[in-house]
C-alpha cells in the first residue's frame, strides 16, 4: 500500500467531506423553516410569509444544488478511494446507504423540482405537500447517514467472516448502534441551530440597516417576524443542544475512549481526572503544554464517579492513539460557540420578553456576528469526531490504512487537486449569489425588478405566483386587493 | 419462496443503469446542444425543459453507484479505482452543470457568460467520461485477489475514445429529440436539426463501435457467433436470436429519420430511446453475467443475502412510489414550453 495515497486520500475526503457538510447542515433546517413559513402563509395568509418563504426558497434552491453535487461525489468516493472499506464492510453498510437513495434523495430531487418550479402548475395545497416532503427527505437522509456514520463509530451485530470481509448478524443492532440516537438528535439539533442563526443574522442585519437608514417600521415587517423566530428557536435548541452534546459524550467515553481521552486532553490513566480549559497536546512529547486546568471536576464533566479511572492516551500504544489536537480544540471551539448561542437564546428571549429586541442594536449586531456560528461549530464537532475516531475507519476492527484504494500517490494528487479547484470556484460563486440575494433582503428580492429588466425564467421567483393569479391564498374570498 | 436474490439485485442495478442513461442523458443531451443555439433566450427555454426534472434524473446515477456498492460491494471496489480518473471527470462534469442551473440565472452579464459555458462544457465532460467509465468497463478490468491490479490508464484506448463519442452523439441525440417534444417554432426546427443530424452520427458510430467491439473482444464476438481468430467464420444459429436487438436499433433511428420528417414530435424521442435500449441489450449480451467484465461475475460479487434481502424489501415497497411520483413529476411539468411562458412578469 502507498502510504502518500493514504495521506491524500484522507486530505481529499476531509476536503470534500467538510464541503459537503456545510450545505446539509443548512438546508435540513432550511427546508423544514420553508414548510413552516407555507403553512403559516396557508393558514394565516398573511402576505409576509410568502415575501419569507419567496426570498429563503432562493438561498435554499442555491444551497441545495451545491449539496447535491458535492454528495455525488462522496458516494462515488469510497469506491474511488476507500475501495477496501467497500470490499470488507460494504455488506453491512451498503444496504444503509442504498435505503438513504431509496428513500430520501428521489423524495427531495422530485418534489424539489415541484418546489422550485410547479408554482403555477399545481395547487397550493400540493405545492406545500411537496415543501414538507422535501424537508421530510432531508431528515430522513440525515438519519441513514448518520446511522452508517455512528456504526463506524461504535460498530456491532455483524461479524467477520474467514475472507476478512463482513456480514451483518442483525441489521437492527447495526442501524440502531450505540452511538446514533444521540448522533442522530445532536446533528439534527445542530442543523436546526445552523439555519436558525444564518436566518437571525440575516433579519438582525437587515433590522440594523433600516436603523442606519432611517426607516421607521412599525409592527411586523418580515424581517421582524423572522428574527423572532429564530432567536425563539435558538433560545430552546440551543440549551438542549448542550444537554444532548453531554449525552453524546458519555456514549463516547463508554464505547470510544481514544476519542475522550484525545477531546479532553488526557495523557495519563487515573482517577480523578482534571478538566482541561486549553492546553496544546503533543503527540511527541505525550503531555499538554501550557496547560490551563480546574483540577478535580474531569471525572464530574463526565459523569463519573469521582475515583472512577479514565483512561488517558497512555493506555494506547502511540500508533493507535487518534491525533489529540484537533479533537482537542475542535471540542473546546464547538463547545464554545456553543454556549454562545446559548447566551444569545436567553439574551434574545428576554428581550422579546420585554418587546425591546428590535431596539437593540447591541444585540443585532450580536446576532449577525453569530449568522455563521452553526457552520463553524459544525465543521468543528465532525472534526472532532472523525480525527477522534482515528486511526481506524471502524472503530476497534478496521485501521483507515488499510481501508484505503490500491490507487497510486499521483493519481489522489490529480484528483484532489481538481476537487480543490472545483469546489474553490463553485463555493466562491455559490457564497457571492447567497451573499448577494441576502443583501437584496426579503423585500427588495419580491418588488424590485432584477438587474437585467427581466426576470429569468427558471428562477423560482419566475414561476412564483404573483398577487393577481386566481385561486392563490393571499386572494381569499371577499379579500378586496 | 426461494428467491434468487442475486439474479434480481443484478437486474435491478442493470434497469437502474439504464433508467439513468436515458433520462440524464436527454437532459446532458441539453448541454452538448447548448453551443449550437442561436440566442441566449433559446439556451433559457432549453435549460427550463430540464430544470424541474435534472435532479431526480441524476438521482438514478446516485442510485446506480449505491445499489451497486450495497449489492455488489466486490465489483464496486474493483470498477471505481479501476476507472479512478474517467469518474473524477464525470463528478467535476456533473458539478459544474449541476451548479450551472441555479448559479447561471443568478449570475449577471459575464458570470452569466461563464455558467452558461459551464453547464455545456460540465455536460460534454460528463457524457465523454461516461464514455470512457464505459468503454473502460466493457473493455475489460484487470484484477488480482478480489482487488483491482490494472494500471491508471487502462481505461484510455482508441477503444473507449470512440464508446465515449458514441455516447457523446447518442446524449444529443436523444436531448434533441427531447427538444422537439418540448419545444415550438424556430427552437422546434433546430432541434429537429440537431436531432436528424445526432441520428445520422449516432447510426455511423454505434455501426463502428458495434464492429470495434467484436473485433477487440473475441468472447464477445463468439457470443455473437462470430470467430474472427482466423479468418472468419460465423454461427448463424448464434446469431439469429440475437438479431432482434440491432434490429431495434436499426427500427428506433427509423423512427427517428421518418418521423421527424413526418412532422411528428414526439416519435423522435421513442425512436431515441430504441435506439439506447438496443445499444444497451447488445453490449449486455456481450459481458454478461460478468458484472466486472471477464474477472468477476455477479454472483461472485454479490453481498450476503441478508444484505440483499433487507434491501430488497424496501426496494419492493419505495420503488413503485418512487416511479409513481416521478411519473406525476413529469405529468405536472408535461407539455410545451416557450420563450413568453418562461418570463412571468
Ligand atoms: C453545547 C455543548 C456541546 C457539547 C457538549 C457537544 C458535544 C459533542 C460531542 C461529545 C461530540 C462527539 C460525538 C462523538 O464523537 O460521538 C460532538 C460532535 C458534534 N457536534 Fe457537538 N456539542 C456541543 C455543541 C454543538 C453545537 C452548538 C453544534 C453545532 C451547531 C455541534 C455540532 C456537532 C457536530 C456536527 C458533531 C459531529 C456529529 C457526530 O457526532 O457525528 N455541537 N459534539
Amino acid at each position: 500500500m502507498d502510504l502518500d495515497a493514504l495521506l491524500l486520500s484522507r486530505l481529499q475526503f476531509a476536503f470534500t467531506i467538510a464541503f459537503h457538510i456545510l450545505f446539509p447542515a443548512f438546508t435540513i433546517g432550511l427546508a423544514a423553516y420553508l414548510a413552516v413559513l407555507e403553512g403559516l402563509w396557508l393558514w394565516t395568509k398573511r402576505e409576509a410569509f410568502k415575501v419569507l418563504y419567496l426570498f429563503w426558497v432562493k438561498i435554499f434552491a442555491l444551497s441545495f444544488g451545491m449539496g447535491v453535487v458535492s454528495g455525488v461525489v462522496l458516494s462515488y468516493q469510497f469506491g474511488t478511494n476507500w475501495s477496501e472499506f467497500i470490499r470488507l464492510t460494504g455488506g453491512v453498510i451498503g444496504p444503509l446507504l442504498a435505503y438513504e437513495v431509496l428513500t430520501a434523495f428521489f423524495l427531495e430531487a422530485s418534489f424539489l423540482g415541484v418546489m422550485l418550479f410547479g408554482w403555477k402548475k399545481v395547487g397550493p395545497k400540493l405545492h406545500f405537500a411537496s415543501t414538507v416532503l422535501v424537508a421530510v427527505g432531508t431528515t430522513i437522509s440525515a438519519f441513514w447517514i448518520l446511522s452508517a456514520n455512528s456504526w463506524m463509530q461504535t460498530p456491532q451485530g455483524f461479524q467477520i467472516m474467514a475472507d476478512g470481509r463482513f456480514e451483518a448478524t442483525d441489521y437492527m443492532q447495526v442501524i440502531f448502534n450505540p452511538s446514533f440516537p444521540t448522533r442522530l438528535a445532536h446533528m439534527l439539533l445542530a442543523a436546526f441551530l445552523t439555519t436558525g442563526l444564518v436566518v437571525g443574522g440575516v433579519s438582525a442585519w437587515r433590522l440594523l440597516k433600516d436603523r442606519a437608514a432611517g426607516v421607521k417600521t412599525e409592527g411586523w415587517s418580515e424581517s421582524r417576524i423572522s428574527l423572532v423566530m429564530a432567536v425563539g428557536l435558538i433560545a430552546v435548541l440551543a440549551p438542549l443542544q448542550l444537554v444532548v452534546g453531554h449525552a453524546s459524550g458519555e456514549v463516547a467515553h463508554k464505547y470510544q475512549p481514544s476519542k475522550t481521552a484525545a477531546i479532553e486532553g488526557y495523557w495519563e490513566t487515573r482517577a480523578d481526572q482534571p478538566l482541561h480549559l486549553f492546553g496544546i497536546p503533543d503527540r511527541n512529547a505525550q503531555k499538554n503544554h501550557f496547560e490551563v486546568s480546574i483540577p478535580g471536576v474531569g471525572n464530574l464533566i463526565q459523569g463519573v464517579p469521582k475515583d472512577e479511572v479514565i483512561k488517558g492516551l497512555d493506555s494506547w500504544a502511540r500508533e493507535d492513539q487518534p491525533p489529540p489536537f484537533i479533537p482537542f480544540f475542535g471540542f473546546r471551539i464547538m463547545v464554545g460557540l456553543g454556549l454562545l448561542m446559548i447566551g444569545l437564546g436567553a439574551w434574545g428571549a428576554v428581550l422579546i420578553w420585554r418587546k425591546k429586541i428590535f431596539d437593540s442594536p447591541l444585540f443585532l449586531r450580536f446576532a449577525v456576528l453569530m449568522g455563521p456560528a452553526g457552520f463553524i461549530a459544525v465543521l468543528a464537532g465532525w472534526m472532532v469526531t472523525e480525527v477522534g475516531r482515528q486511526p481506524w475507519v471502524v472503530y476497534g476492527v478496521l485501521k483507515t490504512r488499510d481501508a484505503v484504494s490500491p490507487v497510486i500517490a499521483s493519481q489522489v494528487a490529480t484528483s484532489l487537486i481538481a476537487y480543490v479547484l472545483v469546489y474553490s470556484v463553485v463555493f466562491t460563486a455559490g457564497a457571492i449569489f447567497i451573499l448577494r440575494l441576502m443583501a437584496e433582503g426579503p423585500v427588495a428580492a419580491v418588488t424590485a425588478p432584477s438587474p437585467r429588466g427581466q426576470r429569468s425564467p427558471g428562477t423560482p421567483l419566475a414561476k412564483a405566483p404573483e398577487d393577481t393569479t386566481p385561486g392563490r391564498p393571499d386572494r381569499v374570498p371577499g379579500d378586496p386587493k | 419462496m426461494n428467491l434468487d436474490l442475486q439474479l434480481i439485485w443484478a437486474g435491478l442495478i442493470a434497469v437502474s443503469v439504464l433508467l439513468y442513461v436515458t433520462l440524464d442523458g436527454f437532459d446532458l443531451g441539453i448541454g452538448i446542444l447548448f453551443p449550437f443555439a442561436k440566442s441566449p433566450g433559446e439556451r433559457d427555454v432549453m435549460m427550463n425543459t430540464i430544470a424541474p426534472v435534472w435532479d431526480g434524473n441524476e438521482t438514478w446515477l446516485v442510485l446506480g453507484g449505491g445499489g451497486l456498492l450495497a449489492a455488489f460491494p466486490l465489483a464496486y471496489s474493483v470498477l471505481m479505482p479501476a476507472l479512478y480518473l474517467p469518474i473524477l471527470l464525470m463528478l467535476a462534469g456533473l458539478i459544474l452543470r449541476g451548479v450551472a442551473f441555479e448559479f447561471r440565472f443568478r449570475a449577471r452579464n459575464r458570470g452569466r457568460k461563464f455558467w452558461t459555458q459551464m453547464f455545456s462544457g460540465g455536460s460534454i465532460l460528463t457524457a465523454v467520461a461516461q464514455g470512457l467509465v464505459l468503454g473502460g468497463f466493457i473493455q475489460g478490468v484487470t484484477v488480482r485477489d478480489d482487488r483491482f491490479a490494472g494500471g491508471q490508464f487502462d481505461w484510455l484506448t482508441p477503444y473507449t475514445l470512440l464508446v465515449a463519442a458514441g455516447l457523446v452523439a447518442g446524449y444529443a441525440l436523444l436531448g434533441g429529440a427531447w427538444l422537439m417534444m418540448k419545444t415550438k417554432d424556430n427552437l422546434h426546427g433546430d432541434a429537429k436539426r440537431w436531432t436528424r443530424i445526432s441520428a445520422l452520427i449516432v447510426t455511423g458510430l454505434l455501426a463502428a463501435v458495434s464492429v470495434a467491439t467484436l473485433l477487440i473482444h473475441p468472447r464477445v464476438a463468439a457470443r455473437w457467433g462470430f470467430d474472427l481468430h482466423d479468418g472468419f467464420a460465423l454461427e448463424l444459429a448464434k446469431l439469429l436470436p440475437l438479431l432482434p436487438i440491432p434490429l431495434l436499433g436499426l427500427i428506433g433511428l427509423g423512427i427517428v429519420f421518418v418521423m421527424s420528417r413526418k412532422g411528428s414530435h414526439r416519435w423522435p424521442f421513442v425512436g431515441a430511446i430504441l435506439v439506447f435500449l438496443s445499444g444497451y441489450l447488445g453490449l449486455a449480451v456481450g459481458f454478461a453475467p460478468y458484472i466486472v467484465p471477464y474477472a468477476l461475475n455477479f454472483r461472485q460479487a454479490a453481498a450476503p443475502d441478508n444484505a440483499l434481502g433487507l434491501m430488497l424489501v424496501g426496494t419492493a415497497a419505495i420503488l413503485p412510489l418512487i416511479l409513481a411520483y416521478t411519473a406525476w413529476v413529469y405529468w405536472v411539468f408535461r407539455g410545451k414550453i416557450d420563450e413568453e411562458a418562461g418570463y412571468h412578469h
